[in-house]
């Protein structure tokens, strides 16, 4: 109820403690750590791919990222690098890399043979092939990747106010070190619904994607719960 | 704290949060994957729940379970579950129809036929899910500090709070790094040990 209230007080929604300052921040640090890992994980996904090669390098790298507290590398690196949003941005840039360099690879070195052959007997060269069948038929997949990455990294951004970050997580750290059980509990309630709403938009467009290159028989309502549902 | 206490109060955690999310991740899958229009709002509602960061899920927990480990105990044990839930559903999707019908000829009851074939046959793929959840509940005990009871966590903050001392941030990140890794290797071997009759089981 007292949440209710507190979403409701004006004060909330203005100046730079203020609700949309906060969500501005979270998804600005989100935005450039993503495109920056999609810059870097992007091409490499897709050469290894394409090349049939060095996957077991892509392998190691996803591994070695699953493996690393983000709570630790991010403290390490702010303390580190100094304090603030680089340090957020660099670390969580490091978490977005490795979903997106393994499905740009798998997307791509498991697009179908017979279709790889086809494309060689018309006389595509290797660019062609990579540009006209490849890249089309694996999307949906490169795309499962970046979606995975900006809703992990949305979620995870909410720990970039304990480095100075800003974001979502300033209502959480500021309410609780106030004892303000209020302003936790709105925090949490405002960052579960954003990442929320993420993953949902996000599951929305990648069934889009898959129904525009018309692969998928059925509905869209049905391909959207099934992406929801392979996570 | 020192780092021994860290070390125990990390392991503790996470086997806590481990056994209670197997617990009830198991049950709730034979369920879903009984009654079969429950495994997709099932797999949905857990996938939206994942979703959630480690930290507003512990300090939303913190105003019912006060600055206990029980917080993060729980708060970890319900990413845990979204993992080894969705590993055992698919697991019992994926037994051979034959096999279920083989099972039944033979004279098996539908309860003891999931007891005695369906979870034996599901179990490589319920104990991938038990250790992706094992690996990622060391890394996120550690945001548990945030409440008091964050294991090596603990380590990694007073270091950070006491003018980014490094040393400690670096020794409790090694060793949760190291602590994932060991237990891994366990449960690898644990594995090997509950399925003699995979390939490769009896070396």
């Amino acid at each position: 109820m007292n949440v209710l209230i507190w979403f409701t007080d004006p004060a909330n929604w203005s100046g730079p403690n203020g609700i949309p300052a906060r969500l501005l921040e979270q998804f600005v640090i989100t935005a450039v750590a993503v495109v920056i890992a999609a810059v870097i994980a992007l091409p490499v996904g897709i050469l290894t791919g394409h090349l049939g090669r060095g996957s077991a390098v892509v392998t190691s790298v996803a591994n070695l990222g699953r493996a690393i507290p983000t709570f630790a590398l991010l403290l390490l690196l702010a303390a580190a690098g100094g304090v603030g949003v680089s340090a957020a941005i660099i670390a969580l840039t490091i978490f977005a890399i490795p979903p997106i360099l393994t499905n740009a690879n798998i997307a791509i070195s498991g697009v179908d043979a017979q279709a790889r052959m086809a494309g060689r007997a018309v006389g595509f060269t290797g660019r062609q092939l990579l540009s006209k069948v490849e890249l089309p038929l694996a999307l949906p997949l490169i795309f499962a990747g970046i979606r995975t990455a900006t809703v992990q990294v949305t979620a995870t951004a909410t720990l970039a106010a304990l480095v100075g970050g800003g974001g979502l997580g300033r209502f959480i750290l500021d309410g609780f070190g106030l004892q303000d059980t209020t302003m936790v509990l709105a925090g949490v309630a405002l960052v579960a619904l954003v990442t929320m709403t993420m993953e949902g938009f996000l599951a929305l467009v990648q069934a889009g994607i898959a129904h525009q290159l018309g692969r998928v028989p059925g509905r869209l309502t049905s391909s959207f719960l099934r992406v929801l549902r392979n996570g | 704290m020192d780092l021994l206490t860290a070390l125990v109060e990390h392991t503790f955690i996470t086997a806590a949060a481990i056994t209670l999310a197997t617990v009830i991740a198991i049950p709730l899958a034979v369920l879903a994957v009984r009654s079969r229009w429950l495994v997709t709002p099932t797999l949905v509602f857990g996938a939206l729940v994942y979703t959630v960061p480690s930290l507003a899920l512990i300090t939303g927990l913190w105003p019912v379970f006060g600055l206990s480990a029980t917080t993060v105990i729980v708060a970890l044990a319900l990413y845990a579950l979204m993992i080894i839930l969705r590993n055992t559903i698919v697991g019992l999707q994926e037994i051979p129809s034959h096999v279920k019908k083989a099972a039944l000829g033979m004279g098996y009851s539908e309860g003891s036929l999931l007891v005695r074939v369906g979870i034996p046959m599901a179990l490589p793929a319920i104990m991938v899910g038990i250790r992706l959840a094992t690996v990622s509940t060391v890394g996120l005990v550690m945001v548990g500090a945030l409440v008091g009871h964050g294991g090596l966590g603990q380590i990694v903050l007073n270091g950070f709070t006491n003018n980014f001392y490094r040393a400690p941030i670096l020794a409790g990140t090694l060793l949760a790094v190291m602590l994932g890794l060991i237990l891994e290797w366990l449960l690898v071997w644990l594995e090997r040990r509950l399925s003699p009759w995979a390939p490769g089981a009896l070396r």
